[in-house]
């Protein structure tokens, strides 16, 4: 079976600053997969190199192979496609200036869907999907930057569902919401694991032990450890920093 | 822990003592001299300005407005130069609006920071300090004479053009830059192209900051002498009054501008008034489209969307 | 179900990209185009034969006789001295009143006031130059004539206090956001150390926001050079040294002399020239002269400022 994601020896600069040392490692389909480890280590840039819009930034180089159902990111023909391929979500809530019917209609009109049936099932699928649906079926016109944070952030994960990806990225997508709204989208979260691979990447460990399949501990642009969760979590991980991270001694 | 209450030191009461009130004075005594600098800069020019105008407005009336001037310049109204400078101005913003937004855009959305966008930079810095006489000499060389277009509102709009283009390209630069980055990269997440990011979402929201630099460019155009003097405007021309569409795009044609410089300095035996009155359309007309800039410009953000 | 672009939206979307990056290169292009076209009209007198045209004197000497039949005499000296004493008093009348006006704005103002004084101040910044000469002639010269007690009030005195009104408005906003680029810290760390206002502004503020200061003013410089309606009707545009009286002793009284500038120059003269001829000709090579120094004023200026930004 072909991995969905596989990275091999991927290395990262911000200018002169490495970011990857020469990280290694693959995505089953349709498994969550979850990236843990502490701040600038280099989660999120795994995630822009992905979906190819690290090279947005201005003196970025990148060397080394990932490739998305067996084709190198960066010899795709369409990059756009690739884009839509991956669902992003980013730590930080981002609605729109546009109403949020348009919000979740963007990425599907920007690829050219002009349906109008089509358009209104999609948005109302992906917000109920973000578990958002209930709350603003009566207001879709009006702006999305006007929603609480906590509503923006669904709206960011209809917004990335809307494109229909066969792999969705969070980025630490809890950072801003509340409990009861996190475990809401956890429950949608094993659920779209059906349709889909799923890459979560987390600070908080025991959110990737709820989830998980397997998870990854990236500490300082290195991969100190890639294991099932029960190993990672179990108790008696490989690697003594593992156990230490998860445990909150260092971190 | 009462320990912390017994030793928070007793609060010092505030005291007006000599040295305060020295300061206080002080800072009165600076406040009064800064703010008479200001005052002594800005009344006299609002005096001089409601002075013209006071001296202008009687002349002025439809009449005024819409009828050639007659007499060798010394009796009539100003519509030639009115429609003339009207004309300039429409044929030169069709240029430079849209060239200058879609340079503020490459520069904002799609130069890297490398030394050729710094050559850029430095290219449009330049191109706003390079003196009105200048253009109008490269005006001449290029419009008139190589591009051979002759003189005619074509030429002169075209210099007009390459004069006002900074205007454009700055405020529309800040404007852009005002967008948040993170809007661009949650359109980019979503596949969105560079080409629909900007405009859909950051063109859009940058509305205000455009609108108000094409607003003062027009300001800029009509008031402009120099430029149109040697590639299209002229002291004196008659055409069909009432008609908007009297000059063609290769016609000479005179300009407001232009006109108070020729009633003021080469006309003798014109009333007292005549001047005062071009003057005060020449006024009133730029004080009303800044105006206009500066209402589009609060309106704008107090419906600002996020 | 996903959707597909049709093909033309595609190409569409190159095209405008493509579109853009000329625009945006336009500048450039027109900067570059400015130098070669005032060149190419006013090059060959460098190297054509057969005219009165001496570099040597260009610059040195005191003769403009253009349209002279015999004896015709092309130097700008004259017009140099003109610009260069007019630019200088407008600079010295202008820099006290707009670097006042922008510490009030900064520190004393704010609010309503604030927004106010901002809006006239961009108003008057829009009012053309061309109406600036009129006041000159109408408003100004009465009142030199009899404030002072002289014969004619077009004179440096009147043009220079026409570019300072209008060189003002433009020093006041970029010096006010020149002192506003001052951190709040400085401030109230002076504040703190129990400085007055006055004291705060003189020893703190001034000093640290110097450059932009700096560039504010060799803006308001840049300006004053290249402004021509207004100087070509404010200072009596007489070929004349304002400095030296008839006798050839100096003039203390050179503020109310007349005098002539570069850019007045071209402007009264180029309509009268025929194409080519050597007239013709130097007016668009003291255009390159202007051209140089403007683009040192302005260069100067772009690189106080990036001064200040590297300093952050």
């Amino acid at each position: 079976m072909v991995s969905k994601i596989q990275v091999q020896n991927l290395r990262t600069w911000y200018g002169e600053k490495q970011v990857h040392h020469g990280i290694s490692f693959h995505v089953e389909p349709n498994e969550i997969f979850g990236i843990i480890g502490p701040a600038q280590s280099g989660k999120t840039t795994l995630l822009r190199a992905i979906n190819r819009t690290f090279e947005f930034t201005a003196g970025t180089r990148q060397e080394g192979v990932i490739s998305v159902d067996g084709e190198d990111v960066k010899r795709v023909r369409d990059v756009y496609e690739l884009r839509r391929k991956i669902g992003m979500v980013a730590p930080l809530p981002v609605g729109l200036p546009l109403s949020i019917y348009d919000n979740v209609a963007f990425a599907p009109r920007s690829a050219g869907m002009r349906n109008k049936g089509e358009l209104d099932e999609l948005v109302e699928r992906c917000l109920t999907q973000a578990a958002l649906w209930d709350e603003v079926k009566d207001r879709l016109d009006s702006l999305g930057t006007k929603l609480s944070g906590g509503q923006q952030q669904r709206l960011t994960i209809a917004r990335a569902l809307s494109h229909q990806p066969e792999i969705l990225c969070l980025d630490e997508f809890s950072i801003a919401i509340d409990p009861v709204t996190t475990m809401r989208i956890e429950d949608v979260l094993k659920v779209l694991k059906k349709d889909m691979t799923i890459i979560l990447v987390t600070n908080l460990v025991q959110q990737a032990r709820r989830l998980a399949a397997r998870t990854m501990f990236l500490w300082n642009g290195e991969i100190i450890e890639c294991d099932k969760t029960e190993v990672i979590f179990g108790g008696k991980p490989a690697d003594k920093r593992t156990h230490d991270y998860v445990n909150g001694i260092f971190g | 822990m009462t320990m912390h209450a017994e030793a928070s030191p007793t609060p010092v009461p505030f005291v007006v003592n000599d040295a305060v009130r020295r300061k206080m004075k002080h800072e009165k005594i600076a406040k009064g001299i800064f703010a008479t600098m200001i005052v002594l800069m800005l009344l006299p020019l609002i005096g001089i300005l409601g002075y013209l105008v006071s001296q202008g407005a009687p002349l002025i009336s439809w009449d005024f407005l819409t009828t050639n001037p007659a007499k060798g310049m010394t009796q009539g109204g100003i519509w030639s130069a009115l429609l003339g400078t009207i004309w300039l101005v429409i044929v030169s913003l069709c240029i430079s609006a849209p060239m200058g937004v879609m340079a503020a855009v490459y520069l904002n959305e799609y130069a890297r920071d490398n030394w050729f966008t710094r050559i850029v930079n430095l290219a449009v810095v330049n191109l706003a300090g390079v003196p009105s006489i200048v253009h109008a000499l490269f005006g001449m060389g290029a419009f008139v004479l190589f591009f051979d277009m002759g003189r005619g509102i074509l030429a002169a709009s075209l210099t007009l053009a390459v004069m006002t283009m900074p205007v454009v390209i700055t405020s529309t630069r800040e404007a852009l830059g005002a967008v948040p980055m993170s809007f661009r990269e949650a359109c980019w997440n979503v596949g969105a192209t560079k080409w629909q990011t900007i405009w859909k979402i950051v063109l859009p929201n940058s509305i205000s900051g455009i609108l108000t630099g094409v607003i003062l460019e027009i300001s800029r155009k009509a008031g402009e002498t120099v430029p149109i003097m040697f590639t299209g405007a002229v002291f004196f021309k008659k055409i069909q009054e009432g008609d908007f569409f009297a000059y063609g795009l290769n016609d000479q044609c005179m300009a407001l501008s232009m006109h108070l410089y020729t009633v003021t300095t080469q006309v003798n035996g014109a009333p007292r008034e005549l001047p005062f009155a071009v003057a005060t359309v020449l006024i009133v007309s730029i004080i009303l489209i800044n105006s206009t800039a500066i209402a589009t410009r609060a309106w704008l953000r107090s419906r600002k969307k996020w | 179900m996903r959707a597909k672009r049709p093909g033309y939206a595609v190409f569409a979307e190159k095209g405008i990209e493509w579109i853009i990056r000329l625009c945006g290169i336009s500048a450039i292009i027109f900067v570059f185009g400015i130098f070669f076209f005032v060149f190419r009209e006013g090059g060959p007198i460098l190297w054509e034969k057969g005219t009165d045209f001496r570099l040597g004197d260009f610059f040195t000497s005191t003769d403009w006789y253009p349209t002279s039949m015999e004896n015709k005499r092309y130097g700008i000296l004259l017009l140099i001295i003109g610009t260069f004493t007019v630019t200088g008093l407008s600079i010295l009348i202008a820099v006290p009143f707009a670097i006042g006006g922008a510490i009030f704005l900064s520190e004393f103002c704010t609010g309503k006031v604030k927004e106010w004084l901002k809006i006239i101040i961009e108003l008057l910044a829009a009012i053309p130059s061309i109406v600036w000469g009129f006041i000159g002639i109408t408003v100004i010269n009465p009142l030199i004539q009899s404030w002072f007690d002289v014969p004619v009030g077009l004179n440096v005195l009147n043009a220079s206090i026409i570019l300072a009104l209008m060189a003002m408005p433009i020093m006041v906003s970029i010096g006010e956001d020149a002192l506003k680029a001052v951190p709040d810290n400085y401030r109230e760390a002076a504040v703190a150390l129990g400085a007055t206002r006055w004291q705060m502004i003189f020893r703190v503020l001034l000093p640290a926001g110097k450059n932009g200061l700096l560039a504010a003013v060799l803006l308001g410089v840049g300006r004053a050079v290249g402004e021509t309606m207004g100087v070509l009707m404010a200072t009596g545009h007489s070929l004349n040294n304002p400095y030296v009286k008839l006798d050839g002793s100096f003039n203390p009284m050179w503020m109310f002399e007349s005098c002539r500038t570069l850019t007045a120059t071209i402007a009264s003269e180029l309509g009268e020239t025929s194409v080519g001829s050597p007239h013709y000709r130097v007016l668009f090579l003291i255009g390159i002269v202007l051209l140089t120094i403007t683009f040192i004023i302005n260069l100067t200026a772009d690189l106080v400022v990036k001064g200040i930004r590297k300093q952050k």
